[in-house]
């Protein structure tokens, strides 16, 4: 028997910037075509092991890339990612593709109009390669629980990428795509994109607007870019971001220019170390990574202060309770009715609901309706869903009364480097744990960066987390960029 | 492990979520709840008795609060709508007006 395992070598592979990638498209001598048509062939090589597309849009993003290529041609100003290849994240919706959002139940469901980000994407001439794997309904931290199989991790492909939005991180670290779409409700993008070594950003919530986001929980779920460099990021982000009268709680505050404000200097900015970050649970080469990264941003210039959020330790239990009630509400719509999976088996409409939600749903989905159900029914409404809000509360005020003191805050995005397949999936509670330093971020609504800071010996990568307070992405993105800068190249 | 939820109260959720569960699924589902439910308790540590709830990141903001007048509203304006026969494509039983079901009302 031959070994079909490929080496990471293979794998793992830096995109272009956007920047050069641009330059080639305008001056003709990358024409947009040809670098789609580089990717599609990449992805044909490693898709069938690495698992991140659940679809191809070829026709549209050639057709798409043509047109950038024709302006070109004609020397017109070409609009921030033309030519681009993006990929998007199935659970949001894009015309003329299906979205599973990773569940049986959307099987074959082909959205009749495109979520906000995406028409953002395409305004601004990206070639959108295609949809790209995740946890059923964005629930799930390692990307085991997509009805469609598990994204394997580019580093090590015995391991998980993360998730939710790992298919997302993965397609970046394995050059699959320029820069990818992902949501995070409490550390879907952050937490993968620490898996894959490669850059995520966690908007503040009303940043980017929802609309078109198959909703898991709707006061949490945020959409945001990945990328291979903060500075992409960043140029991702600028043109996702800004008002949409179709989310209510789309804010009109108006967009910096993210990526000239990454490229400034750091000194003197005021950064906040939470003990309760780094305490027990961390591994210890996590830890390494994360100090150096600290060390690094000391070296830079910015003043280093320990500080304390005491109430972090409730983030998991509130971040469960809030996050399944809404769940439940939400996907309470997926009944056989209008769109979706409906059960042959039904004789009433009663059985239709029943049986058509049982087929279609995986166990975690289920587990989570279950339970945000449950904490909301008479009787333990007060003690869990009231309880959960009243001290997500508590620990948003408790990070706006740090951000009184600091600039940001930086912690592990995750306690360990990617962990095996399989390790995590008979133990519900030891998977939810894996976003304990993310959540908190969620419940508040305030922004994020994760950025590469290191690797352990196994060569697998480590993410640190960099928080700011609402609408301050300028700020995360400068700490992330001082932070990527002191990296080996 | 304290049993916080009974293999009847399994039964009763599901009922209250529309979910079938499978007899093999239960005693599953009822462990994973009681995991999960023994290790929220923990909040029972905190008084928030004087706590206000947080329901949405805008009540934190004053910059995107609605202050209760209506502002955060849109117009109620006549406005185009998605495509009726591309929405009922996706129906798994329509008569293109409308979408069918099984049976509502038994006699």
């Amino acid at each position: 028997m031959t070994e079909t395992k490929l080496s990471a070598e293979n794998l793992v592979e830096k995109p272009a910037t956007i920047a050069a990638l641009r330059e080639g498209i305008a001056s003709g001598t990358l024409p947009a075509v040809e670098l789609a048509k580089r990717y599609y062939a990449r992805i044909e090589k490693h898709n069938p092991l690495l698992n991140v597309y659940l679809s191809l849009s070829r026709e549209q993003a050639l057709a798409q890339a043509a047109a950038v290529d024709a302006a070109a041609a004609k020397g017109d100003s070409l609009p921030a990612l033309a030519g681009i290849p993006i990929g998007v994240k199935d659970v949001l919706t894009m015309q003329g593709a299906p979205a599973t959002a990773g569940s049986a139940i959307l099987k074959d469901y082909y959205p009749p109009y495109d979520a906000t980000a995406v028409t953002k994407l395409k305004a601004a001439g990206a070639v959108l390669l295609g949809k790209i794997n995740c946890d059923e309904f964005a629930m799930g931290s390692s990307n085991e629980n997509s009805a469609y199989g598990p994204v394997r991790n580019p580093y090590d492909t015995e391991r998980v990428p993360g998730g939710s939005s790992g298919g997302s991180a993965a397609a970046v670290a394995a050059n699959l795509a320029v820069a990818t779409l992902g949501t995070d409700t409490g550390g879907s993008i952050r937490q993968p994109a620490s898996f894959c070594g490669v850059v995520g950003v966690l908007p503040t919530y009303g940043r980017v607007s929802r609309y078109g986001l198959i909703a898991f929980a709707s006061s949490l779920d945020r959409v945001g870019p990945f990328a291979a460099n903060v500075r992409d990021a960043a140029e991702v982000l600028g043109v996702l971001a800004g008002y949409d009268a179709q989310d209510a709680t789309s804010s009109r505050l108006p967009v910096p220019n993210y990526a000239a404000e990454s490229a400034k200097d750091v000194k003197g900015l005021k950064i906040g170390i939470p003990a309760e970050y780094f305490a027990a649970g961390l591994d210890p080469e996590v830890r390494k990574a994360v100090e150096d990264g600290i060390a690094a941003l000391e070296d830079a210039g910015v003043i280093v202060k320990r500080i304390s959020l005491k109430h972090t330790k409730y983030a998991i239990p509130v971040y469960y309770l809030v996050a399944t009630a809404e769940a439940s509400a939400n996907l309470a719509r997926f009944d056989g009715v209008r769109y979706g999976h409906r059960s042959a088996q039904a004789t009433n409409l009663s059985s239709m609901y029943r049986l058509s939600r049982e087929e279609g749903f995986g166990p975690e989905v289920k587990r989570r309706i279950l339970l945000g159900t449950y904490a909301l029914s008479a009787g333990y409404y007060d003690a869990y869903y009231k309880k959960a809000q009243q001290v997500r509360r508590l620990l948003a005020e408790e990070f706006l009364t740090a951000f009184a003191g600091v600039d940001a805050i930086v912690t592990p995005t995750a306690p360990t480097a990617a962990f095996k397949l399989g390790e995590k999936t008979d133990d519900p509670l030891a998977m939810y744990l894996a976003d304990i330093y993310t959540v908190t971020a969620s419940l508040a609504g305030i922004c994020g960066v994760t950025v590469p800071c290191g690797k352990t010996k196994a060569g697998l990568p480590v993410g640190m987390q960099v928080l700011a307070g609402h609408f301050a992405e300028s700020t995360a993105f400068r700490v992330a960029r001082a932070v990527e800068l002191a990296q080996p190249k | 492990m304290s049993t916080r939820v009974s293999l009847k109260e399994v039964e009763r959720v599901a009922e209250l979520a529309n979910l079938e569960l499978a007899e093999d699924e239960k005693p599953a589902m009822q462990r994973n709840l009681n995991a999960i439910l023994e290790y929220v308790a923990q909040l029972s540590e905190l008084d928030t008795s004087q706590v206000e709830p947080m329901a949405q990141v805008a009540d934190l903001l004053d910059s995107v609060k609605d202050p209760g007048h209506g502002e955060a509203l849109r117009l109620d304006a006549l406005k185009p709508s998605l495509n009726r026969a591309s929405v009922m494509e996706e129906a798994p039983d329509t008569d293109g007006a409308f979408f069918k079901t099984p049976k509502v009302i038994e006699r």
